[in-house]
Parts: structure tokens; C-alpha cells; sequence
């Protein structure tokens, strides 16, 4: 079984979010990337896949050069060789389009990506590939099995879950659930040192055309002071939230 | 043209993203000086969308979509768009429509923003406002396509009646097939989820133990809230992981985000931080979701939230 697991490169959580060229590109002064955490949900369950069932597991990012360190942490967790798709990832068709081309040319059976990336939160990109691809897709994926051709498949709905069957190839876009969040790996050293070595290829881009532009960012409004209560007084914390700011 | 809003059924009735959805879905129908056109599928009563501005209701009645297919809804709200001459179409944000939209999208050939938080700025080229960077910020897209696929963010338009002499027309479309079967589906019955909850209440390890939950149900039942928790939480076992709020966890855009003994770790917060009103109960005056919430009460929250749970009682005997 051929895996192609979909990476982004992403602010880590921490970060303070700022932005340049009068409001118009995301500053990265500064900023430490990271493997998207919805991705390394997916990754992590695609090392199983590996360990128990013999898969191969490709590492796939459409971004510049600066995504290669990213990419190469995917390798040191696990995954067998990277592909890099030279493109500026400008919108969520544009990144499907590219992401599609490389799981059709490389005869993937199971495309994993993780549900939304932590930076565009567009929660659109592995849908979209899979239309493009005409393969299956289960969005917020919590769970997956795989017997030869055959899959099943968990899908988080709201207030409960969804078990649906079918078979490869599908496209999945996991989240937590699919693994535990205590399973997922850090690259010790041995898996840093093996990384430098295994295969990361620079593909051109098929240059997607883009369809839609984001042309610029606001930061959220600064936030007033918190309202303290004293613990002595609780009575007056509902009658706040009922004459102030009428939630209840 | 038109605009094409899809409201969805959860067994035949509309739940209120379906009114937030269709009330924004007329206010761009008269930006773009057009006609607003609502598909529900197997709906029990279709005039109910009258009252939010729907002047057209296409109903779909098949027992064949009688369970969510993804696949399958997307190339009927497709089917829909182009009989229609949507040149916008509108998904609910809710787990179903955020699993077709992307599929809608790429089927229409259209462009596609989620999350979007407010009425267009610009019809021409199409303009609007999204959330992004896990709730931290905002951006405007441009939607360069002549159709256009929208999802909105939870709870940001809110609901609004538009009340208009609407009309149902029956549409029958041709369903395509898909070989992904539903084997089954499990829902807890009788619970206000958190998807669905305009309150929610959320406790975190400050409470010690899953045996202190007594009073986090209480609180909850007294407000009629969802109950949430923390990451630490549901990683110990203390809660099961569907309540688990978070940025890796459920999001949460409720009213009111009330969290007992939750420090507010930033991942924590990014999941949370679309809630309109956050109150915090903690004995540490340093947690950081001070910084982050409206109203906070500085004490143990085994004094506290008894004494809340009083006082809301005694709130809602008189405003009865």
C-alpha cells in the first residue's frame, strides 16, 4: 500500500501573529514552523500503516524552499522519502490542483491530509483534492482500518460518529481521534540522522490557477479588561451576564 | 442569477444555522440586486424559511437521502445551483456542509471562502471577511470565479428574520451513486451538543477529578449548556475526548464559554476564543485566561460554582 501524506508548513500555535506590507502578507519574523498538528495526527496514523501493514508513506508540501525543514521532520518521524511541489501555496484549488497531479502521478492508494491547517483554517484543501481526483473523501476522520481494498472509516459528525466503508482509493482528512494525541512521535536522533539521507524530490508546479486572493489581514480587536468578581459576591456575575452582556 | 442558500435537516427539521444561513444568504441576494433561492432536502415544513427571507424554496423529497452522503448532496446542491443560476451559493457551516462545500466548490468550478464572518464588503470583485490563523485574525478574500462557494464562520452573522410571502417549488434531481457505505450512526440522545449549544460550560483539571464533574452537570443543567472540557482532561480520562474544546479539539463559537479550573493554555484559547462572552472561575489570579476572558471570578471553584449554581437558580425562578 502506497500512502501520500499531505503536510503544511505552519506557524507554530505560539506565535504572535503580525503582519507586513501594510496589512497585506503574514510576518514571519521570527516565527517557528512546524508540521500543521491536524498533519501530524494523519502522519502519525500513516507510520502505523507502515509499521503493521507494510506501507510506504510519502510526505507531500506545496510551498518554497522554507517548507524543507518541515518536511524533513516528517522524514525524521517516519515517513520514507518527501516531495516538495515548487509553488507558492496562494489558495486552497490551487494547492488541491498541485496536491492532485502528485497523488495521480505517483498511484497513491490512501491520500491522508489533516482536517484544516492551523494558519488558513480553510478546512477545504482534501475535499477539493479528492473531487479533482473523483476519489472518495471522509472529512474529520477519527478513525481508519484498512483490509487489502477494503476500508473503514470513522467521521466525526456533531454529537456523535459516523462508521462508513468503502474502498481504496479514498482520500481522508484525520484529526484527532485517528490517533491519540500521547501517540504522536518526536523524531529522536537516530530518525534526525537517517532523515538527511532519505530522498526529498523538487517537483515543478503545474502553476494551478488560483480562484480566489486574499489581499489583506486584520488583527482581532484589542480586548477590554476582564471584569473581576469577587468570589464573595457571585450573585453579581449573573446579573451581569444577564444585564450587560445578555447571554443568559 | 441567484442566490442559493442550502439549509440543512436534521430528521426534517431546520436547526439555526439554517435561518443564520438563509436571513445572510437574502442580505447578499439584495446586495447583488437578485433573488434568494433556499434547497432543503426531506424538510418537514419548508415555510419556515419564509420567515428569514427565503422568497424561494426548492425542496428536495428522495428517501434515497434520507442519511447525509457527502458525495451525493454535493452534486444535488450542484444540480440545484445551475437550474437555479446561483452565481453564489451558501453552505451551512455544520459538520454535513463543511464536508460537501469543498466538493460543491470544485464541481461548480468555483471559488470557494469559509469561515466567513460578515455580509460581502464588495460585490465586484467579491470580497469577504474570514477568520483565519486559529481565530487570531482576520483577512479579506477576493473571490476571482463568477460562481462562488461561501461557508460561514459559527455564530458570527447571527440569526435575523426577514419575513417575505415565499414560495415551495418540488424538485426531483437524478442522484449519482457512490460506494461509500454508512454502516452506522451513533448520536447521544437527550444532550445539548456542543455544536448546537449557545452556552457551554467547560471544566479543567483544576477540578482535581472526574468525581467533581457532579457540579459542571449541575452548572450546565441550571443554564441549559453543553458541557466541555479541557485537553489535560480528556487526555486523563476523565471526560470522554468529544468533549475535549480546544485548537485540536472541538471548536467552540457559543454565546457563553464559562471555564472552571481551565488555566488557558494558548491552544486551549484558539479553540474557544470565537465564543462572544468567556467567563473564567480560577483559584490562580495568573492564568492566563484572564488575559483572555470578560469576566472572571478569582476563588476555588468548589465554593464558587455551588454558590453559582444557587444564584442562577434564584435567577431563573424569578425570570420565569
Amino acid at each position: 500500500m502506497k500512502i501520500l501524506v499531505c503536510i503544511s508548513h505552519v506557524p507554530d500555535t505560539t506565535s504572535k501573529i503580525n503582519f507586513t506590507e501594510d496589512n497585506s502578507k503574514f510576518d514571519s519574523t521570527g516565527v517557528q514552523y512546524v508540521i500543521n498538528p491536524f498533519d501530524e495526527f494523519a502522519l502519525t496514523r500513516a507510520m502505523w500503516f507502515k509499521e503493521k501493514q507494510g506501507a510506504t508513506v510519502t510526505v507531500v508540501n506545496v510551498g518554497n524552499a522554507t517548507s524543507e525543514p518541515t518536511l524533513r521532520k516528517a522524514l525524521a518521524i517516519g515517513a520514507d522519502d518527501a516531495i516538495r511541489v515548487n509553488a507558492e501555496a496562494i489558495d486552497g484549488f490551487a494547492v488541491a490542483k498541485e496536491l492532485a497531479e502528485v497523488a495521480k502521478n505517483g498511484n497513491y492508494d490512501l491520500i491522508m491530509a489533516g482536517r484544516e491547517s492551523i494558519d488558513y483554517n480553510g478546512e477545504m484543501v482534501p475535499g477539493m483534492m479528492a473531487s479533482i481526483l473523483n476519489y472518495n473523501f471522509i472529512n474529520a476522520c477519527i478513525g481508519i482500518d484498512i483490509e487489502g481494498e477494503k476500508v473503514t472509516i470513522s467521521r466525526e459528525i456533531d454529537g456523535g460518529k459516523e462508521v462508513l466503508s468503502g474502498n481504496l482509493p479514498i482520500v481522508i482528512a484525520g484529526q484527532k481521534g485517528i490517533v491519540e494525541e500521547k501517540d504522536l512521535r518526536i523524531p529522536n536522533m537516530r530518525g534526525i540522522m537517517m532523515a538527511r539521507k532519505k530522498p526529498l524530490t523538487v517537483v515543478e508546479p503545474n502553476n494551478a490557477e488560483a480562484k480566489t486572493n486574499i489581499i489583506s489581514f486584520e488583527k482581532q480587536a484589542a480586548k477590554g479588561a476582564c471584569k473581576l468578581v469577587d468570589a464573595e459576591n457571585v450573585g453579581e456575575l449573573v446579573d451581569l451576564l444577564h444585564n450587560e452582556a445578555k447571554v443568559i | 442569477m441567484s442566490v442559493l442558500v442550502y439549509a440543512e435537516t436534521s430528521e426534517g427539521k431546520f436547526k439555526k444555522p439554517a435561518f443564520e444561513a438563509t436571513a445572510y444568504g437574502k442580505k447578499v441576494a439584495e446586495q447583488m440586486q437578485t433573488n434568494l433561492v433556499v434547497l432543503a432536502i426531506n424538510a418537514n415544513d419548508t415555510t419556515e424559511l419564509y420567515t428569514y427571507g427565503a422568497e424561494k424554496v426548492v425542496s428536495v423529497s428522495n428517501d434515497a437521502l434520507k442519511n447525509f452522503n457527502a458525495k451525493i448532496f454535493a452534486n444535488v446542491i450542484k444540480q440545484t445551483a445551475e437550474k437555479e443560476n446561483a452565481t453564489v451559493v451558501i453552505i451551512e457551516a455544520n459538520a454535513n456542509g463543511l464536508y460537501a462545500s469543498s466538493m460543491v466548490a470544485v464541481q461548480l468550478n468555483a471559488g470557494y471562502a469559509s469561515n466567513v464572518v460578515a455580509l460581502p464588503s464588495a460585490t465586484n470583485p467579491f470580497t469577504v471577511k474570514r477568520k483565519t490563523f486559529s481565530n487570531k485574525a482576520f483577512n479579506n478574500t477576493q473571490i476571482l470565479t463568477d460562481t462562488k462557494v461561501l461557508t460561514l464562520a459559527k455564530n458570527s452573522v447571527g440569526v435575523q428574520e426577514i419575513p417575505v410571502s415565499g414560495s415551495t417549488e418540488k424538485f426531483s434531481p437524478e442522484l449519482i451513486t457512490c460506494n461509500l457505505k454508512s454502516e452506522s450512526i451513533e448520536k447521544t440522545t437527550g444532550k445539548i451538543t456542543i455544536a448546537d449549544a449557545d452556552l457551554v460550560v467547560s471544566g479543567g483539571r483544576g477540578l482535581k477529578g472526574p468525581e467533581n464533574w457532579g457540579m459542571i452537570e449541575e452548572l450546565a443543567e441550571v443554564l441549559g449548556a453543553a458541557t466541555a472540557c479541557s485537553k489535560p482532561v480528556s487526555d486523563l480520562g476523565w471526560r470522554p475526548h468529544s468533549e475535549h474544546v480546544g485548537q485540536t479539539g472541538k471548536p467552540v463559537a457559543s454565546n457563553l464559554y464559562l471555564a472552571v479550573g481551565i488555566s488557558g493554555a494558548i491552544q486551549h484559547l484558539a479553540g474557544v476564543n470565537s465564543s462572544k462572552v468567556k467567563v473564567v472561575i480560577n483559584n490562580d489570579p495568573e492564568a492566563p485566561f484572564f488575559k483572555a476572558a470578560d469576566y472572571g471570578i478569582v476563588g476555588d471553584a468548589f465554593e464558587v460554582v455551588p454558590k453559582l449554581i444557587e444564584k442562577l437558580k434564584e435567577f431563573k425562578a424569578n425570570n420565569a
